[in-house]
């Protein structure tokens, strides 16, 4: 479904990715862990288009999308969870998921709207108030049922855990698998790497701009050299 | 008696053109609150808006055409068109290419541009101030004869509620319409707004036709209510609607508004009270003051680090 081919990214002259080449299969949920600074919301925003990859392809549903304006990526059933959510907190709840759905009509976005509440109850209650008053763990939510909103085939998530409490982590993990299981495809990216790969249908290990190791989340679980860097031996 | 009706007089005269003032901090503002730069080009756009007006008249009494409400609709509409198009224009010639880059290029290229308006219209329209007619004429007087009289004029009244209907249809359109709530949410975070698939280039754009429409608004009132235009009238207009912005918080639509009263109020004080000669004094100490006092302005939030 994405095919991610020798990617080189760079930002100004510094060369943040040499070469990362990662492929998703339709409907798996495939995670990418690596220690900080290693480059994996620089290979998430490469998929956007934000910044362009420098050398390599980029292809979705068999469409080379490596030169194509964000906006376009974003239209064509991609979605994003940002890194720190980046919900606009100065609009309504309800508004912020509407901004999800800018280009659907009308019955379309209270079609993804009812599903969204019904994933995260807590967003209706509060579908009226300022997205910046509520919780870290609301914001996530609203996060993810923004980018639901646009109905998408690829949902990409950066981070969804950070500086959570471990009851919602783990109510998020739980949707997460629930999207897959409704036929979504996830990209997931995560320094939770136990929960992550316990998850995952299949897994890479990005270092320092380069795929170190990729394999089922299973394997990669009990790999001793994963278990060493990033599941705390 | 006496007293009070002086003091009504100079309220509603700082009412006047601070509504007017407030029209054009729009621009500032709106403009300010999607791409952080200061468009000091949008004075010209204001005066150019003046400009289109007073020749659209002009056009149709040579025409013969005269009916009052056509008259005003049609150099309302031609002022609109024009301004819209040359702050459409001069996003995309001066501002656009020089987007991302540090904060002093835009600014340089925003008076680059602001010169080189104002010189064209000297070579277009020549240097001399040219006389508005005075379309819309008498008013009420309140008071008794051989003492002060309050007035009242209709141009006056028509100032009031052209604004009031302009402030309407913004913050309607800015709170309700699809295209507003996309106005607010690339003013938060632009980046954001590009990956959920919003043009922001486009957003950009109509920010800068919705400025520069209410601006070509303040134009044509202005332009009748002070009776002439000359092509440095959109200077001190422009850093008077600045002051405002930055009075009620540069990058808040409602600052803007009051930003604008505020300041004609407090200009139509001093003339009233002290002397006319002092007037932008008191308006450019205020924005002194506001900077060192309260830099975010009235109703401004100020900039949190986002984490």
């Amino acid at each position: 479904m994405l095919i991610l081919e020798d990617i080189h990214t760079h930002y100004g002259k510094i060369e943040a990715l040499h070469g990362v080449s990662v492929e998703i299969n339709e409907g798996e949920i495939v995670t990418l862990i690596g220690a900080n600074g290693a480059g994996k919301t620089t290979l998430l925003m490469t998929v956007c288009g934000s910044p362009q990859a420098s050398a390599g392809r980029v292809v979705f549903e068999g469409r080379d999308i490596t030169k194509e304006p964000t906006s376009q990526i974003m239209r064509s059933g991609i979605a994003i969870v940002p890194e720190g959510r980046r919900i606009f907190s100065g609009l309504t709840v309800k508004e912020n998921l509407h901004m999800g759905g800018f280009f659907n009509t009308k019955s379309e976005i209270r079609e993804s709207q009812e599903h969204v509440y019904e994933l995260f109850p807590r967003l209706k209650e509060r579908e009226s108030q300022r997205a910046g008053t509520m919780s870290g763990g609301e914001q996530q939510m609203l996060a993810i049922g923004r980018a639901l909103m646009s109905k998408p085939r690829l949902i990409i998530l950066d981070e969804p855990s950070l500086g959570l409490a471990p009851l919602i982590i783990k109510q998020i993990f739980e949707i997460i698998g629930k999207l897959r299981d409704d036929g979504m495809t996830v990209f997931l990216v995560e320094q939770n790497a136990h929960q992550a790969l316990n998850l995952a249908d299949r897994g890479y290990v990005l270092e320092t701009g380069r795929i170190r190791l990729h394999d089922t989340g299973a394997n990669l679980l009990v790999n001793p050299q994963v278990r060493e860097a990033y599941l705390g031996g | 008696m006496q007293d009070l009706l002086y003091f009504s007089q100079q309220l509603i005269n700082g009412l006047t053109i601070g509504s007017a003032y407030a029209l054009i901090a729009i621009g500032y503002t709106m403009v300010y609150g999607i791409i952080g730069m200061i468009n000091f080009a949008h004075g010209e756009i204001y005066m150019i808006g003046a400009y289109t007006a007073l020749i659209a008249i002009t056009g149709l009494t040579a025409l013969g055409i005269a009916w009052l409400p056509l008259v005003l609709v049609v150099a309302l509409v031609c002022a609109i068109l024009v301004s819209s198009s040359m702050g459409w224009a001069v996003e995309r010639v001066a501002y656009r290419p020089v987007r991302g880059r540090h904060r002093l290029i835009p600014l340089i290229s925003a008076i680059g541009m602001s010169i080189f308006l104002q010189n064209y219209m000297h070579l277009a329209q020549g240097s001399r101030n040219v006389g508005f007619p005075i379309l819309i004429e008498g008013g009420f007087n309140f008071g008794s004869d051989g003492a002060f009289q309050m007035s009242l004029s209709y141009m006056q009244i028509t100032i009031f509620v052209t604004t009031l209907i302009c402030m309407t249809v913004l913050s309607t359109f800015i709170s309700r319409s699809r295209t507003g709530r996309a106005c607010r949410a690339v003013s938060q975070d632009l980046g954001m707004a590009n990956l959920l698939g919003i043009d922001t280039n486009r957003i950009i754009s109509a920010t800068f036709i919705i400025g520069a429409a209410l601006a070509a608004v303040a134009g044509l009132l202005l332009g009748m209510y002070y009776g002439s235009v000359d092509p440095l009238f959109g200077f001190i207009a422009g850093l008077k609607a600045f002051t405002a912005a930055v009075l009620g918080g540069i990058g808040s639509i409602p600052g803007a508004m009051l930003g604008g009263l505020i300041l004609g109020i407090a200009e139509s004080m001093t003339s009233g009270y002290l002397s006319g000669e002092y007037k932008d004094v008191i308006s450019f100490s205020l924005l002194i003051l506001i900077l060192l006092f309260k830099p975010t302005g009235l109703l401004g939030k100020p900039e949190v680090e986002k984490i």
